[in-house]
């Protein structure tokens, strides 16, 4: 054995005269080592030259770029980020909240009740909503979604318009605040399932026997001995769900008809975000448009990063203290 | 006299209403995925014809019919290739660095979280990156290849990720015999490590590619648009097929619409294909794991 | 409030695999019976088989008859969680729930069957951890977590759960194999209480925990790796270990096997 790696090493199999070993040796650590650091350099890169190009559009806006609800860098030098951010929130928040229950009953789905052959087959299934592109979900929604939201909308309005968010005169559905929050929760809900699906997953199985034999019915099982333990990787879950849901672009491009306004009301045909504005905006922007541009995005970056940061932060906590458990 | 008393009539409704619940929420979670495939199908196969396979959308008139996705189809495969180039390497040896030299220290912890954090970096945020950074600060021209990398930084993380999960796989036992043999470390991990880990890191990347060939939003700021077909990723403007769709929805034509649909059907089906070849790999590795 | 089991015929299955066949006995109430044999033998299972935890598994199933108090547990209009509720169950490993503080843990079973009061809980969690030995070493910290006590401590919490239900029988699967000596002996001296009022079933691989503490041990064994476990003999525990009838039983208490 020893002489075969000798062979080896002094390189007649390879050909070449085999490089001293300290030297590779190093050469590889480096090789390995710098390429984390270039992913840590390209999130600094990230941060430092969206604020650089974005500081001349924002010295030469003429109106306060936080409050400022229109966006006219091109024309008029006016600006800013309030409808749109708020726009953004809005429309995740809708999406979180219809695709965190249904996400949370996928996962337990998969996880509790579906007969244990086909969880996996049919958890593929779910996995395969997060691979259709983005640009169909917005094609979607378009063709299919809007107009089939109409009439429920219309009946919601009427019905409970007495409630701000389905509050509106007029036009009542179509490309409404609505119709992106649901395409939203489409594009979010299978992230949310599966990081849910692998907590309920890993819940100790001695706990849920525990629960059993005290007599537990299934989902009294599940409510002791499963919900309690996964709770924190469900609220992380739906944070990087969150997270997800603000920086979506293209579909929600597709579907909102850009206005530039606060409203609650998500039933009439208004609504419009960062990231949508970005893409409908960037084709007639010009030098300050877009540097706006890039400054509402250096806003949706720190955004979602922290809101991210914190989705991970609960998780790796977690995992802490699931190794002090053991 | 029974024993055995039944559980109470709220507590099994209790139990029997939430499976129905759970049931449903799944049955919620599939409907919009057969009603997208179903729409893209139906709709799709109208225009999906050799023209549009093999043409561009030159010489096309706002009105017209006819017309194809070719420059767009070309434009997305160099894009993802160029982009694979990219991440792969930094991707792989990151991961390397992770399992094999970082021991848990403070600078792999950091490279560890960021790389999570970086998986939830916006798309758009992404293409306005490479637009900040490569087009506007360095003033290079809009081209598939700054399209490439902001696909790239997109596909990173996904490869680190999947590619550490592999190297974490192979087992310890085949490191130390390695090195027992008097192997130095960077050869072990070249030549046993590594190719252990081969099919699992392949699956990952495909994975990772199916992910990055839908997005829309990057390559809207950073290779701008064209008709055209246009081979070269380094000079010019290009098209992805994504961007192709999102162009073609926005016209307000029949004729348009009918060409987005049908680009979204063989986007589909580029994405499924990068699916399931990256699941025949991972199938026609598993036996081969008990040789 | 101890009921007699009686098993006739059973044959309990893994999916195709039948872990043991054809166990028939009779367990007595206000008792404790102790099951011994080598490992893989069944008779974890067929503990299991006595409150339906056995079905849990998937593909799991069972065949024959467990009556309590000759009322059949398999019958098709019994409830599995029913039987579950009457027949209470220790594991091998203490498993209080994590996120339930030690009052919460004992009052955990009772919360299932609908309202109790605040005062008649508090009542029936210190009866549950006097009954288990516990109430004078947490009755200060009872909104603590449960999993910040001992292994032993743990695993009495695990039994104040279990009593807290009052059920007919106790099942304790190997209860002391994760526990040290004095926590063992703490557990022995609390089933010799607890078969006053319970009857009481105990898988255990320590056959002088078996000695020290069972009215009746039934010996399992099987033929060979893969076949099915069955009971070899069954009878007073002091005839068990002083005179057994079958030689097989004999070569694995003296330690020639097993």
């Amino acid at each position: 054995m020893a002489t075969k790696v000798e062979v080896r090493e002094g390189g007649p199999a390879t050909g070449r005269p085999a490089p001293r070993r300290t030297s590779s040796e190093g050469l590889f650590r480096w090789l390995s080592t710098g390429s984390g650091i270039v992913l840590l350099g390209i999130m600094a890169a990230i941060a430092v030259f969206l604020v650089s190009e974005a500081v001349p559009a924002l010295r030469a806006n003429k109106s306060n770029f936080f409050t400022e609800l229109t966006w006219d860098p091109n024309g008029g030098q006016v600006f800013g980020i309030a409808a749109l951010a708020f726009g953004t929130v809005l429309s995740s928040a809708i999406a979180l909240v219809i695709a965190t229950p249904v996400a949370v009953g996928v996962a337990l789905f998969i996880s509790h009740y579906a007969p244990r052959r086909l969880a996996a087959p049919l958890g593929y299934l779910i996995d395969l909503l997060a691979a259709v592109p983005s640009v169909i979900y917005g094609l979607w929604g378009v063709a299919f979604l809007v107009p089939l939201l109409k009439t429920p909308s219309e009946w919601l309005n009427s019905t409970f318009g007495w409630f701000p968010l389905f509050a509106g005169e007029g036009a009542i559905g179509g490309k409404t605040m609505l119709a992106g929050g649901i395409v939203l929760a489409i594009m979010i809900l299978p992230i949310i399932a599966a990081i849910s699906r692998e907590v309920f997953l890993q819940a100790p199985k001695m706990n849920e026997e525990a629960a059993l034999a005290l007599g537990a019915t299934r989902w009294e099982m599940i409510r002791m001995a499963v919900l309690p333990f996964g709770r924190p990787g469900v609220i992380s879950a739906a944070m990087l769900g969150l997270g997800r849901a603000m920086g979506e672009t293209i579909a929600v491009a597709l579907i909102f008809p850009a206005t530039f306004g606060i409203s609650f009301q998500i039933l009439t045909p208004q609504g419009n975000s960062i990231a949508a504005n970005i893409a409908n905006g960037f084709g007639e922007a010009g030098d300050i448009g877009r540097g706006a541009l890039i400054a509402s995005g250096l806003v949706l970056f720190v955004i979602t990063l922290l809101v991210n940061m914190a989705a991970r932060m609960i998780i790796n906590r977690r995992k802490e203290f699931m190794k002090a458990g053991t | 006299m029974t024993t055995i008393q039944h559980i109470s009539t709220g507590r099994r409704v209790k139990d029997r209403m939430v499976q129905g619940l759970v049931y449903l929420a799944f049955a919620l979670a599939v409907v919009p995925l057969v009603s997208v495939l179903w729409l893209v199908i139906s709709n799709g196969l109208a225009r999906f014809d050799m023209e549009f396979l093999t043409h561009s959308m030159r010489n096309i008139g706002a009105r017209d019919a006819g017309g194809g996705a070719y420059h767009a189809i070309i434009g997305t495969l160099e894009q993802v290739l160029l982009a694979s180039v990219i991440s792969v390497p930094i991707g792989l040896l990151t991961a390397i660095y992770l399992v094999e030299y970082g021991n848990g220290g403070r600078l792999s912890r950091a490279i560890s979280f960021f790389v999570d954090v970086m998986t939830g970096i916006p798309s758009v945020v992404a293409g306005l990156f490479v637009l900040a950074f490569w087009i506007l600060f360095l003033g290079m021209p809009y081209s598939g290849f700054a399209g490439a990398m902001a696909l790239s930084i997109l596909m990173m993380p996904t490869v680190v990720r999947s590619a550490e999960e592999m190297l974490r796989l192979v087992p310890a036992d085949l490191r130390e015999a390695s090195y027992a043999l008097g192997v130095p470390k960077w050869r072990t991990i070249v030549k046993v490590v590594l190719p252990t880990a081969l099919t699992g890191i392949i699956t990952g990347v495909m994975l990772a590619v199916a992910r990055v060939a839908g997005e829309t939003a990057p390559l809207l700021l950073t290779v701008f648009f064209t008709d055209s077909i246009n081979n070269d990723p380094f000079n010019g403007p290009q098209m992805g097929l994504p961007l192709f769709v999102f162009d073609q929805a926005a016209r307000p034509n029949d004729t348009a619409i009918d060409r987005a649909w049908t680009g979204a059907l063989t986007l589909i089906l580029i994405v499924m294909l990068f699916n399931l070849v990256a699941r025949l790999i991972a199938w026609w590795r598993s036996p081969a794991r008990g040789r | 409030m101890s009921k007699q089991i009686q098993v006739s015929g059973l044959d309990a299955y893994y999916g195709g695999h039948k872990a043991i066949e054809d166990v028939s006995m009779t367990i007595e109430p206000r008792s404790i019976t102790a099951f011994i044999g080598p490992s893989g033998c069944g008779k974890s299972t067929f503990l299991r088989t006595l409150n339906r935890m056995h079905e849990v598994i998937p593909g799991a199933r069972v065949e024959g008859k467990v009556l309590l108090d000759g009322e059949d547990l398999y019958a098709a209009t019994v409830e599995p969680v029913s039987v579950r509720r009457m027949i209470g169950m220790v594991f091998q490993r203490p498993n209080p729930f994590p996120t339930m503080s030690i009052y919460e843990n004992v009052a955990a079973g009772l919360r299932l069957n609908g309202r109790t009061s605040k005062s008649e809980m508090d009542g029936v969690v210190e009866e549950s951890l006097k009954g288990a030995n516990l109430w004078n070493e947490v009755k200060d910290r009872l909104s603590k977590p449960g999993a910040g006590l001992s292994g032993g401590q743990q695993q009495r919490l695990c039994i104040a759960r279990a009593i807290a239900v009052k059920p007919q029988v106790l099942l304790m699967d190997e209860p002391c194999s994760a526990l040290d000596p004095i926590s063992t002996l703490a557990i022995e001296d609390l089933m010799a209480k607890l078969k006053d009022d319970f009857t009481i079933v105990i898988v255990t691989h320590n056959m002088q925990q078996a000695a020290r503490v069972s009215d009746r041990t039934a010996f399992f064994n099987l033929a060979e790796q893969g076949k099915p476990g069955k009971v070899i003999e069954m009878d007073e525990t002091s005839r068990m270990f002083t005179n057994p009838s079958e030689k097989a039983t004999e070569d694995y208490i003296t330690g020639r096997f097993g």
